[in-house]
C-alpha cells in the first residue's frame, strides 16, 4: 500500500453537502475493471449535463483546479454505498486527500486501504480555507499527517483522523501480511470459538 | 461483578481475537456473503496468489446484476452478463456455495442469508454491501465493507476493525395502523440526520421494536446505514427463535436449543449504558415520505416540501433550492400532490412477503394509475406469492410482476426510472441518479407505494385501508 506521509498540492474546493458515493462514482460503471481507470468519470453525472455536455460552473471542470490533488468537500462525504471504486475514481483522477467536516464510515475505511488520506476539519475551518483559496486558487496546501494539520496560507488548521488509519497511512502497513504474522493465533481462536459455540457452522453444507 | 455489557459490547467480545495499542482489533468473521460486486476482491485475493480461507462460511448469491425479466433467455448485454458469469466462476473456482442465476433459492443476499437460516443470532456477517446492516435484525454484528476488506476477509476470515460507538434508539409505544417499519425507519432518520449515527452501533429497542415482526426488524436495520450508522441490530427473543425454526441452514433439534441458550444472553444488561440514546414515541409516526435527495428529506405525508425563502441559514437554503429543482417540486408544495410517473415495490429494504402483503392489501380490487414493477425479494418470496395469490393482484392492478434481484434500487441490471421521471419507490436511497440517471425517487413503505399506484399521486395510505385486512 502506498504510504502517505506528507503532500503539498493545489486544493479544488467541492463545497457541496451529502456528496454520497453514488454521486462520486455512478452504479453503471461499476462493472469496470480498475485497469481502465475510473479518474476520467470521477462525479460523472454532476459534471456532465444530460445532454452530455460539461456543467461549466462544476469546478471539477474548470481550468482553474486542473491538476488539484486535494479535494475540499462538505459534511458526509462518502455516506451511502461501500463501493470502494469510488475511492479508485478519486485516487485515478489524481487525488489523495480530502478534507471534509466528516465521512462515511464505510468510504473512510475504503479511502485508508488504497492510501487516500480523509481529513476531518471543523465547518468553520472548510469555510475558511475555501475563502482563502477562491483569493488565491494557486496556492499550494500541505497536508501533514504526522502533525495532523493543514497548512493553508498563513494558518494551521488542525485536523482528525482516526489514529489506526493515521499508522496505517504512515507505515503503508499491508492489511493482510499483517494478519499473516497471527495465523496461529487467529486459528486456536477459530477453533475454541466453534467448539465454544457449535452453533456457528452452517447445519447444512 | 462484571460491568454490564450492551448487545455489541457482547457480540464484539465473541469475535475479537486480539487488539493493538492503537485500539484496531482484529475480528474473526462467521459468514461472509459476495455477489457480483465482489469481483475487483477476487481479482486482489489472485493477485496476491492466495485462496479462500473458509470456503464453507462464504456464500455467493447473484442479485445486483441479475435480469428480472426474460430471465430464461440469457442476459442480452455482454457486461451485464459478464458480471454473472464472473461470479460463477469464481464461487466455482473457490468452491463457494453459489445461490446463483437459476437457483430456486436465489434473490437479494439480504434476503436470502435470513431465508436460509445462514444469518443467525450472534454471529459477525459481512458482505461487500452497505445493507448488510439488514442481518443485525437477528442480533448479528452485521456491516458493510469495501473491496479491499471483501479480499481480507476471503483471504484470512478476519477483519480489523475499531470498536464503534454505542447509540440507542429506543421506539416506545404502539404505531397507527398503516404506519410500519420503514416510517419508524424514515422518521429516525429524519430524526437524527443522514450522518446521525457514524461512527456508532445502534441498537433498536423499545416496545415498538419488540413488535416488530423478523421482516419488519430487517427493514429497520436495512437503514440503519442511511442516518450513517455502519451496523443496527436488534436483541433476539422470541420472534427470532420462531423465524429461524426449521430454515435450512439453521442448528436442529438439541443444538438449536443450545443456541437459543446462547443467543438469549446476547440482550443488553438492564444496567449497561450507551455513549448516545435517542427516544421516538411510534404513537406519533406518521406515515412518511422523502421529498428531496437524502434519505434525512423525510416528512410525514401530510405535510409540505420546504420552502427555502423561509430557511435562515444560507447554506441550508441553497441545499433545499437544490434539492427540490432537481426534484422537480415547487416550494412549500403539498405533498399529496406530488404526481408520480411509476412505482417501484423491491429491494433489500422492502421486498419479503410482510411486504408484498401490504402492498397487496391496498392494491386488491383496484387499479394502477401509473406502471410499476414488483420484484420479489428471493425466487422463494415469489413463490411464496404466488401461493397467496399477490401475483394476481399486483396483475390485476396494472403492475409488473417480475424476477428477484437488486433490480430497480439501483438500475445496474437495466432496470432504470427514465430521466426526468418520478418514482414512489420502496426503496432506501433517494440520491439523485439512484434509480438512473436523472431520476426522481421518493421513499416510502410498500402501502404508501401502493396508495400512491392507486391515486397516480403521493397520498396518505391510512383513510384506504378502511374494511382491508392488513
Amino acid at each position: 500500500m502506498e504510504k502517505f506521509v506528507q503532500l503539498t498540492a493545489r486544493v479544488c474546493p467541492l463545497l457541496l453537502a451529502n456528496l454520497n458515493t453514488d454521486q462520486i462514482l455512478p452504479a453503471r460503471y461499476l462493472k469496470w475493471p480498475r485497469s481502465k481507470g475510473l479518474g476520467a468519470v470521477l462525479f460523472q453525472d454532476l459534471r456532465i449535463d444530460n445532454e452530455g455536455n460539461e456543467c461549466k460552473d462544476f469546478p471539477l471542470n474548470q481550468p482553474l483546479w486542473q491538476g488539484a490533488r486535494i479535494l475540499l468537500a462538505g459534511r458526509n462525504f462518502g455516506g451511502g454505498s461501500s463501493r470502494e471504486a469510488a475511492v479508485y475514481a478519486l485516487y485515478d483522477h489524481g487525488f489523495r486527500c480530502v478534507i471534509a467536516p466528516s465521512f462515511g464510515d464505510i468510504f473512510a475505511q475504503n479511502a485508508v486501504k488504497n492510501g487516500l488520506l480523509t481529513a476531518t476539519v471543523s465547518e468553520a475551518d472548510v469555510t475558511t480555507i475555501a475563502a482563502t483559496i477562491s483569493e488565491n486558487p494557486q496556492l499550494p496546501v500541505t497536508v501533514d499527517l504526522e502533525r495532523k494539520v493543514v497548512v493553508c496560507g498563513n494558518r494551521t488548521y488542525n485536523f482528525d483522523i482516526d489514529p489506526v488509519s493515521r499508522n496505517q497511512l504512515l507505515n503503508g502497513w499491508d492489511d493482510v501480511d499483517l494478519t499473516e504474522s497471527y495465523k496461529d493465533r487467529i486459528a486456536q481462536f477459530s477453533a475454541d470459538h466453534q467448539a465454544r459455540r457449535p452453533w456457528v457452522i452452517p447445519a447444512k453444507s | 461483578m462484571n460491568e454490564p455489557r450492551t448487545l455489541i459490547d457482547k457480540l464484539w467480545s465473541w469475535h475479537e481475537i486480539l487488539r493493538r495499542d492503537d485500539g484496531a482489533a482484529l475480528l474473526l468473521v462467521d459468514r461472509h456473503y459476495v455477489h457480483e460486486g465482489s469481483f475487483h476482491a477476487f481479482s486482489q485475493m489472485k493477485e496476491r496468489r492466495r485462496t479462500v480461507a473458509e470456503p464453507a462460511l462464504t456464500f455467493g448469491v447473484a442479485d445486483h446484476y441479475v435480469p428480472t425479466r426474460g430471465r430464461n433467455k440469457g442476459i442480452a448485454n455482454p457486461e451485464i452478463a459478464a458480471m454473472v458469469s464472473k461470479l460463477e466462476a469464481n464461487a466455482a473456482e473457490s468452491h463457494i456455495t453459489l445461490f446463483g442465476l437459476r437457483d430456486p433459492r436465489q434473490g437479494i443476499v439480504h434476503v436470502v442469508g435470513p431465508e436460509q437460516g445462514l444469518t443467525l443470532p450472534g454471529l459477525l456477517i459481512v458482505c461487500g454491501d452497505s445493507h448488510t446492516s439488514t442481518h443485525g435484525a437477528f442480533g448479528a454484528h452485521a456491516f458493510g465493507i469495501g473491496a479491499s476488506e471483501v479480499a481480507h476477509v476471503l483471504m484470512t476470515q478476519t477483519l480489523w476493525q475499531k470498536k464503534p460507538k454505542r447509540m440507542r434508539i429506543s421506539v416506545e409505544g404502539v404505531s397507527a395502523a398503516g404506519v410500519g417499519a420503514k416510517d419508524i425507519a424514515l422518521a429516525i432518520i429524519a430524526e437524527v440526520g443522514a450522518d446521525g449515527a457514524q461512527g456508532h452501533a445502534i441498537e433498536f429497542a423499545g416496545d415498538a421494536i419488540r413488535g416488530l415482526s423478523m421482516e419488519g426488524r430487517m427493514t429497520l436495520c436495512n437503514m440503519s446505514i442511511e442516518a450513517g450508522g455502519r451496523c443496527g441490530m436488534v436483541a433476539p427473543d422470541e420472534t427470532t427463535f420462531a423465524y429461524l425454526k426449521g430454515r435450512p441452514y439453521a442448528p436442529k433439534g438439541e443444538a438449536f436449543d443450545r443456541a437459543i441458550e446462547a443467543w438469549s444472553a446476547l440482550a443488553s444488561d438492564p444496567a449497561a449504558t450507551f455513549d448516545r440514546e435517542v427516544t421516538l414515541n411510534a404513537s406519533t409516526i406518521a406515515p412518511i415520505v422523502t421529498w428531496g435527495t437524502t434519505p434525512d428529506d423525510a416528512l410525514p405525508i401530510d405535510g409540505y416540501a420546504p420552502d427555502p425563502a423561509r430557511e435562515t441559514n444560507p447554506v441550508r437554503a441553497k441545499y433545499l433550492h437544490d434539492a427540490l429543482d432537481y426534484m422537480a417540486i415547487a416550494p412549500g408544495k403539498k405533498l399529496t400532490e406530488i404526481a408520480i410517473d411509476r412505482v417501484f415495490i423491491g429491494s433489500c429494504t422492502n421486498s419479503r412477503i410482510e411486504d408484498l402483503r401490504a402492498a397487496a392489501a391496498v392494491l386488491a380490487g383496484r387499479v394502477s394509475k401509473v406502471p410499476g414493477l414488483v420484484s420479489p425479494g428471493s425466487s422463494t418470496v415469489k413463490r411464496q406469492a404466488e401461493e397467496e395469490g399477490l401475483d394476481r393482484i399486483f396483475r390485476e392492478a396494472g403492475l409488473e410482476w417480475a424476477d428477484s434481484g437488486c433490480s430497480m434500487c439501483v438500475g445496474i441490471n437495466g432496470d432504470v426510472v427514465q430521466s426526468g421521471e418520478r418514482c414512489a419507490s420502496t426503496t432506501n436511497r433517494n440520491f439523485r441518479g439512484r434509480q438512473g440517471p436523472g431520476a426522481r425517487t421518493h421513499l416510502m413503505s410498500p402501502a404508501m407505494v401502493a396508495a400512491a399506484a392507486v391515486t397516480g399521486h403521493l397520498a396518505d395510505v391510512r383513510p384506504m385501508l378502511s374494511g382491508r385486512k392488513v
